[in-house]
């Protein structure tokens, strides 16, 4: 481990082990899949903080963004302008709430963004619809794709607005154990 | 419903929930007061009002959902919704406090900002939540964060979003100055803020550090390594996985929970897992009993010459090697210099080692067991609900399209069998398919357990003959190939009796199948146990009891190798051989699917194998460690060559809480129970092994105690500590009393909280009613004083 890497200071590496769930390799690493995705635009040397950003069509080109159906939605909750243009910032934020030791009260908010298509903070019928579409791929008929919407809402619901509020979102996942091992990006 | 547990309120249907939590609170009697106006309006028909509370009196079924009243819930809830509201109603709704946060947040982007009040720490007791007013939405679930407002352009509150944005990153730094460095770090990691903010606030809750930081950079070199050892160590003290942290094949795991998802993956961590709780064991065995012996060797040793057959029955060279335990003397070596301070006694060395190793071991199980059930709040729960499947059931893991196309067929037909399993209600069944299905389930219990039985006896008989075919050398390895067929083949007739009895859900199928399987290794083994301890130890057979712990040890070691063997036998056949001939003769293109139960216990048997058989051959942890270690890469080539992803749902995160429960309960505390058995009742041979001439493994301990108090004066009062800790039996009922209420203690509170939990449920719950009655009760309200914009409307 020497201290050879110029791409950062120690203290932003420092700021990054302790405000993200990664290590010192793993921003490294990170930085230099950030690096390939544009290599003229990515500047190697990140040390003086540049302002720069990928947009939305070269951050789901990568492998483990291309074949998901919310690629777009992930991308778009992570990034500050909502359009899906990600700083290197945004983009190890993404990972890291996507990564395995997150804690389920954060990934559960995210997935609520992501979910949430008009950005209401509810996810109301027509987002659960485009959810359902998405999972699963024209499959169902629309009866069914209506069907199943009404009902999940009906169970999640709490306070009875007929779409799920934050809180009743969160209260579905605490009782879905997997949500945690699903909710989870390899890097 | 009344416990919690699935907690669907239906908007028409409020007066059965009502019912069945069998208690009426005081929103039903405001329902009941105010039915008289509302019978007024019975003469405008499409007024949903009037329905609402007419199905108060009409009422009579009390299941939720039924298939007769779908078809009219569909239309309640649709027109419960905005279209019949007038102008006025729906002002008045969109400038509710809580819809109103959601204004804030849509300058954009995702959400940022709240107007939560900021909220006491975590520690506040519960019953404080209960006096949070009702505006502020996220509260009751998530007190621990609170979000700060970063963009706000263009809106009116915007002065004082900013304003309330400032005081609550104040109260963010206060918050995490006034906690220790980890558990701020770790707050710090879990609140939902962006990069940009975290870096921010870290640097004003942690200027000190950050102080600190800059101060060791100016350090001379040589401090550096200190430097990144203090800075490693923080972090893995934060994040302690340690399994993952050392990043052992993570490319191959990432390409295989690509292509076959989390499923196929826990397995392949289970293995992970399992090989570094081997090398720790190996480690500890190696540092302090191979290695002293190792370097001086016990005097009367012999050398047999190497043979290959040696290699495989485990007699011959090995026998006489630092593998058995018949190689260990009871020496006390004397020679070198630490040495002569406080000497070292091989066999106490033994004695400690293995317990040692036992009990960390069984720290960092009942640990990760913790941890795994804290993950998973309900291990045994059904199947799950719709809302969790659309949400919860897509692995983000996957990227390989064919795999991805899969998934969504996967997860439609899940959704498909839960929307007619809801609509449609239980299939009626008759009388004579009930018996039927009785019969079927009976015959195949049978079936197993038969098969069960026989195999354990033929073991149990095969093993009394062997002993008298002691010296021939391959038939010695007939005992554990025949094991190792049973290993296999009973799992055959298992999934077959599973396919004849068609169970209704797919996570029974797996259980019953993971407890035939447990109770076949379990019987297997306790026979072998059984024989062993029971005729061999105690038996005075000339033959056997001259060394009969080199004997059992050269028995596991056998097994364990054939075990390897017929696994590696059964992944070329039965996989790769499979797949050819289905594709090339049969003509399918459906590949096999990998079986994880089954695959799982294997591994948790070969564990279970190297436990009971390490205080007979120390170094069989190592043996364990290659077989694992070429498991992982025979196993994931067969994978991508020959199997598809499965198509059933698996619940990775409970079946990972399940594997790693088997292997602490059954398989690690039946070896540590084995070991302790031997080591406190058997009486060890005298002619082997380091516990010659002594009547059991403990007393050793007890001898070197007894010289060691008059070499050291430390030892000697930690020694005195201990007898006197031991013989007193107050000593013992004292922490195990205190463990005890500490524990009961616990489980109260636990109950307390979940009572608190229903309260909390119920009052949602009726303030969602009152909300919905003020709504209808407003429309009702207006279109009485506005009768002829309340026509215009109900054209609509």
């Amino acid at each position: 481990m020497g201290n050879k890497q110029t791409i950062f200071t120690d203290e932003q590496l420092d700021a990054y082990q302790d405000c993200t769930f990664f290590t010192r390799k793993e921003i490294l690493r990170l930085h230099s899949r950030y690096h390939e995705l544009a290599p003229h635009l990515v500047p190697m040397d990140y040390t003086n903080e540049p302002d720069c950003k990928l947009p939305l069509a070269l951050i789901v080109d990568m492998p483990e963004l291309k074949e998901n159906p919310f690629r777009n939605r992930i991308v778009e909750s992570f990034s500050e302008d909502g359009m899906g243009n990600l700083s290197f910032n945004e983009f190890v934020d993404m990972f890291s709430v996507l990564s395995e030791m997150a804690p389920r009260e954060l990934k559960a908010i995210y997935a609520f963004k992501i979910y949430d298509y008009n950005v209401d903070n509810y996810l109301c019928k027509e987002d659960l619809e485009k959810t359902l579409n998405k999972l699963t791929k024209e499959e169902l008929t629309p009866e069914e794709v209506e069907l199943v919407c009404e009902k999940a809402i009906e169970e999640a619901d709490l306070d009875g607005d007929s779409k799920l509020s934050y809180a009743d979102f969160e209260n579905m996942i605490t009782r879905a154990p997997d949500f945690l091992s699903t909710f989870h990006i390899r890097i | 419903m009344a416990n919690g547990g699935n907690f669907s309120v239906n908007i028409c249907e409020e007066d059965h929930d009502y019912e069945n939590l069998g208690e009426s609170g005081p929103s039903r009697d405001s329902f009941q007061v105010f039915k008289e106006p509302a019978c007024n309006v019975r003469g405008n028909p499409e007024d949903i009002q009037m329905e609402m509370f007419t199905k108060n009196s009409d009422t009579s079924d009390s299941e939720s959902t039924s298939s007769s009243k779908e078809s009219s819930n569909v239309y309640r809830v649709r027109s419960l919704q905005r279209n019949n509201w007038s102008a006025a109603t729906r002002r008045v709704l969109s400038s509710m406090p809580s819809r109103k946060t959601g204004l804030h947040s849509s300058a954009g982007m995702a959400v940022r900002a709240r107007q939560t009040c900021a909220l006491p720490k975590h520690q506040t007791s519960s019953c404080d939540s209960l006096h949070i007013p009702r505006a502020t939405q996220a509260d009751i679930t998530s007190p621990e964060f609170e979000e700060i407002s970063t963009e706000d352009e263009g809106n009116n509150l915007a002065d004082s979003g900013l304003w309330c944005a400032e005081t609550n990153k104040q109260q963010l730094v206060s918050d995490l100055r006034g906690v220790s460095e980890g558990e701020g770090m770790r707050k710090l990691r879990a609140m939902p803020l962006s990069l940009a903010d975290k870096m921010e606030i870290r640097k004003h809750s942690f200027s000190p550090l950050a102080k600190n930081s800059v101060i060791n950079r100016n350090v001379p070199c040589h401090n550096l390594p200190c430097m990144y050892l203090s800075r490693m160590w923080r972090h893995c003290r934060y994040t302690p996985r340690f399994s993952t942290s050392l990043k052992l094949w993570h490319s191959s795991m990432k390409k295989l929970s690509g292509r076959y998802g989390t499923g196929v993956l826990s397995y392949f961590t289970f293995l992970r897992t399992l090989l570094f709780i081997n090398l720790l064991f190996f480690i500890i065995t190696f540092l302090f009993l191979v290695l002293p012996q190792a370097i001086h060797p016990p005097p009367d040793s012999h050398r047999v010459s190497f043979s290959w057959i040696g290699l495989l029955t485990g007699i011959g060279y090995l026998s006489q090697s630092l593998m058995f335990y018949g190689y260990y003397s009871n020496i006390t070596i004397k020679t070198t210099s630490i040495t002569s301070v406080v000497p070292y006694c091989i066999p106490t060395a033994y004695v400690f080692t293995i317990t040692m190793s036992f009990f960390i071991i069984c720290i960092i199980l009942v640990y990760s067991m913790s941890k795994s059930f804290g993950k998973s709040f309900q291990v045994f729960k059904s199947d799950g609900n719709l809302s969790e499947n659309v949400f919860c059931s897509w692995d983000f893991k996957v990227t390989k399209k064919p795999s991805i196309r899969l998934q969504s067929e996967k997860i439609s037909t899940r959704l498909k069998e839960q929307l007619s399993e809801l609509t449609s209600g239980e299939e009626e069944r008759t009388l004579v398919q009930l018996f039927r299905n009785f019969l079927v389930h009976v015959a195949a219990w049978f079936i197993c357990l038969a098969s069960i039985f026989f195999s354990a006896l033929g073991i149990y008989l095969l093993s009394k003959k062997a002993i008298s075919k002691m010296h021939q050398n391959l038939d010695l390895l007939f005992m554990a190939a025949v094991v190792s067929g049973f290993n296999l083949l009973l799992p055959g007739i298992f999934n077959f009796c599973a396919w004849m009895e068609k169970h209704n859900s797919p996570s029974t199928r797996i259980y019953v199948s993971i407890f035939r399987n447990l109770l076949l290794k379990i019987c297997i083994i306790g026979v072998l146990c059984y024989h062993w301890l029971g005729k061999i130890a105690v038996e005075q057979d000339p033959q056997v009891s001259k060394c009969w712990e080199n004997f059992v040890g050269q028995e596991l070691y056998r097994l364990l190798l054939m075990d390897f063997i017929f696994t590696v036998l059964y992944t070329f056949l039965g996989e790769f051989v499979w797949r050819i001939f289905s594709q090339k003769i049969l003509r399918k293109n459906r590949k096999p699917v990998f079986d994880i139960a089954r695959n799982v216990l294997e591994l948790v048997y070969g564990q279970t194998l190297t436990w009971l058989g390490v205080l007979f051959a120390p170094l069989l942890p190592a043996v364990q460690i290659v077989k694992l270690f070429v498991l992982f890469y025979m196993k994931k080539n067969s994978l991508m060559l020959n199997c598809q992803a499965s198509k059933k749902p698996w619940r990775a995160t409970h079946m990972t809480t399940v594997f790693i429960t088997l292997l602490f309960f059954p398989s690690f505390l039946g070896a540590a129970v084995f070991v302790a058995y031997t080591v406190w009742i058997i009486k060890p041979p005298s002619e082997c092994g380091p516990f010659r001439n002594l009547t059991n493994m403990l007393e050793s301990v007890k001898l070197w105690a007894e010289r060691m108090k008059d070499y050291h004066q430390i030892l000697s009062w930690l020694i005195r500590a201990y007898n006197a800790f031991t013989d007193n039996p107050l000593f013992l009922f004292l922490p195990s009393g205190v463990f005890l209420l500490v524990i009961y203690f616990r489980i109260q509170v636990v109950d307390g909280q979940r009572r608190i939990i229903r309260r909390l449920e119920k009052q949602i719950d009726d303030e969602g009613k009152d909300k919905k009655f003020l709504i209808t009760q407003l429309q009702y309200l207006y279109e009485e004083n506005n009768p002829n914009s309340s026509h215009r409307h109900r054209g609509r």
